[in-house]
C-alpha cells in the first residue's frame, strides 16, 4: 500500500475544497445550524420541566455526536462522489491505484472534512448553550471514536450502492443515516423500542454510545462492557463495508460497468 | 505475421515488446465484443487500431489498462501481467481518451501533481514543469481545465498520459474534434516521445491520414476481430485499394470478403 498514492486522493479533495465555497460551507453551515436549532429546543425544554434533567447534556450532546457520525459518511461519500460527477472512474483506476488506497484517501478525506464540523458544533454548543464535555467524562473518547467507525462503514457501503447502481441511486444513499436514527436510541433509551427493534439496536454500534452517554449523565457508571462490545462490532463493520466496496468494484471490472459507469448498467 | 483473428505471432522479439495480448475476448451475454485477439506492440513502435464503431477498440484498450476484465486471454505490459500483477502493470502505462477527459473542476497543474503522486512520479514538480513547457501549456498552469479548448484540453491529457514515462501510451482517438493544426501538433509531439525509443504506443483512430502518416503498423479490427494486420502505407496496394480509407471502408462493410483477401 502507497502513502504516497493515497495522499493523492486526499490532496484532490483538499484542492476542490480550497477553490470552492459551494464545498466549504457545508462543513460548518448545516451542523452549526443544527446547534442552535437544538439548541434553543433544549434550553426551552430545561425551562419547563423539573430541574436535573439536562436536556442540553443528555439532548443537544445526542444530536452533537449523530450529526458527527452522518459528517463523517459525508465525508467519505463526498469525496466518492467527485469521481462521480466528474466522471474520473477511467483515469483514477486506470492508475496502479489499489482498492485500499483509494478508500484510504477517502477516510482520510472524511477525517478532515468531519472533523472541521466537529470542532463547529464543540465551539457553538459549548460557548452559546453552556455544553461541557467534561459530564461526560473519559466515556466521549471511545464514543467518538465508535460513531467515526461507523460513519466510515456507512459512507464506504453507500459509495458501493452507488458505485454498483450508478450516479442516480444517490438519493438512495442520504436517507440513510436517517433511517437508522430511530434504531440508534439517539434521543430515547432502547427499552423505549418494541422488542423487535430493540433486537436490530443490539446490532449497531451508535445504540451502544448513546445508551451510555444517557447513562452517564443520569448519573450512573457507563458499562465499559457495551462500550467494548459496539466497538468490536463498528471495527467488523468498517472491514464489512471495505470487503463490500471490493467486491462491487470487481464486479463493475468484470461487467464493464466501470469503463461504462455513466449508462448506469450493462444490461 | 497473420492477418487474420486468432493467435498472431509476435513481430518483434519478446524482450522488446511492450504489449503482448494474447487470446483475448470479451464476451458480454451472447455478444462477443471482441473474439480471440492476439498483437503486440514493440518498443518504440507505433501501431495503429482502427476499426468501425463498435468493433472493439475501446474494449481492447479497457482491458489492456485493467477497468475491463476479458472474458479470455492474457494481456502482458513490459512483461508484467494485468491480471496478476495489476499495479505493476499500470505503472508502466498511461492513456489518454477523448471520452476521458481529467476533472474539469482541478487546474491543470493540480491534475498532473495528482496524477503524478498516483503514478509515484519522482521530482514530479520538474516532470509536471518540463510537461507544461514540452506542451506548451505554462500559461495555463493555474487554469481550470474545464475552461480550456479542445486542443488545450487535449494536450493537458497527453501531458498527463506521458508524466511517467510509460513504457506503453495508449491513446484512443487523441485527435479527434481537433483542427488540423492542432492534430498535426499532437502528432508531432507523440512521434516525438515515441522516437525516443523507451516507449511504444497503441494509437486508435478513425482518420486514415493521421494511421498512414504515424503508424509504423496498423491493425484492421471488425466485429471483435482483427482481421488485417500491416504497414499502413502498403497495406491498401496489397488489398487492390488506392488509400487506406478505400479499405478500411471496405472492410468495415465485407469483413470477411476482405479478410479473406
Amino acid at each position: 500500500m502507497s502513502l504516497v498514492r493515497t495522499f493523492a486522493i486526499l490532496l484532490r479533495q483538499a484542492y476542490l475544497i480550497r477553490g470552492s465555497w459551494s464545498r466549504v460551507f457545508p462543513l460548518f453551515a448545516w451542523v452549526a445550524v443544527d446547534m442552535v436549532l437544538w439548541g434553543f429546543l433544549t434550553r426551552y425544554l430545561d425551562s419547563i420541566t423539573a430541574p436535573g434533567l439536562h436536556f442540553a447534556v443528555s439532548l443537544l450532546g445526542a444530536v452533537l455526536l449523530w450529526d458527527f457520525l452522518v459528517r463523517v459518511m459525508q465525508g467519505v461519500t463526498m469525496a466518492f462522489f467527485e469521481d462521480v460527477w466528474s466522471r474520473n472512474f477511467l483515469n483514477v483506476f486506470s492508475t496502479p491505484l489499489t482498492i485500499a488506497e483509494y478508500l484510504g484517501g477517502l477516510v482520510l478525506s472524511s477525517i478532515a472534512t468531519s472533523a472541521v464540523g466537529l470542532v463547529v458544533m464543540f465551539a457553538v454548543a459549548a460557548t452559546v448553550f453552556g455544553l461541557s464535555f467534561s459530564v461526560y467524562g473519559l466515556t466521549i473518547v471511545p464514543s467518538l471514536l465508535i460513531l467515526f467507525a461507523c460513519g466510515i462503514a456507512l459512507g464506504i457501503v453507500s459509495s458501493a450502492i452507488v458505485l454498483r447502481n450508478g450516479p442516480s441511486a444517490e438519493w438512495f444513499i442520504w436517507p440513510l443515516p436517517a433511517m437508522i436514527s430511530p434504531f440508534a436510541g439517539v434521543f430515547y433509551p432502547i427499552a423505549t423500542l418494541p422488542a423487535w427493534m430493540q433486537y436490530v439496536a443490539k446490532l449497531l454500534p451508535p445504540a451502544y454510545v448513546f445508551e451510555g452517554m444517557r447513562a452517564v449523565v443520569t448519573g450512573r457508571a457507563s458499562a465499559v462492557g457495551a462500550l467494548s462490545w459496539g466497538g468490536g462490532l463498528a471495527v467488523v463493520y468498517v472491514l464489512l463495508a471495505c470487503w463490500f466496496f471490493a467486491r462491487t468494484y470487481r464486479r463493475a471490472v468484470r461487467t464493464g460497468l466501470l469503463a461504462r459507469y455513466s449508462a448506469e448498467s450493462v444490461s | 505475421m497473420s492477418a487474420t483473428a486468432g493467435i498472431v505471432e509476435p513481430a518483434a522479439a519478446p524482450a522488446e515488446r511492450v504489449l503482448a495480448v494474447a487470446g483475448l475476448s470479451k464476451v458480454y451475454g451472447d455478444v462477443k465484443a471482441v473474439d480471440a485477439v492476439s498483437f503486440d506492440v514493440g518498443r518504440s513502435e507505433i501501431v495503429g487500431l482502427v476499426g468501425p464503431n463498435g468493433a472493439g477498440k475501446s474494449t481492447i484498450i479497457n482491458t489492456v489498462l485493467g477497468v475491463l476484465e476479458p472474458s479470455a486471454g492474457s494481456v502482458h505490459i513490459d512483461g508484467v501481467s494485468v491480471a496478476a500483477e495489476r499495479a505493476k502493470a499500470l505503472q508502466r502505462t498511461n492513456f489518454a481518451a477523448v471520452y476521458a477527459p481529467l476533472p474539469g473542476n482541478l487546474t491543470v497543474y493540480e491534475n498532473l501533481r495528482i496524477f503524478g503522486l498516483l503514478y509515484r512520479v519522482r521530482d514530479l514538480r520538474a516532470r509536471i514543469d518540463a510537461l507544461l513547457g514540452q506542451f506548451e501549456l505554462g500559461r495555463f498552469r493555474n487554469v481550470k481545465c474545464g475552461v480550456l479548448s479542445s486542443g488545450e484540453q487535449t494536450r493537458v491529457c497527453i501531458a498527463k498520459a506521458l508524466i511517467n514515462r510509460p513504457r506503453l501510451l495508449l491513446l484512443d482517438e487523441p485527435t479527434a474534434s481537433l483542427d488540423p493544426a492542432t492534430a498535426r501538433d499532437i502528432r508531432a509531439r507523440i512521434r516525438d516521445f515515441a522516437a525516443q525509443g523507451e516507449a511504444g504506443i497503441l494509437w486508435t483512430s478513425h482518420n486514415m491520414y493521421e494511421v498512414q502518416e504515424v503508424c509504423d503498423r496498423v491493425l484492421f479490427l471488425s466485429k471483435g476481430r482483427i482481421l488485417l494486420e500491416g504497414d499502413p502505407k502498403t497495406l491498401p496496394q496489397q488489398h487492390a485499394k488506392a488509400t487506406l480509407e478505400e479499405l478500411f471502408v471496405a472492410v468495415a462493410r465485407e469483413p470477411l470478403t476482405v479478410g479473406a483477401g
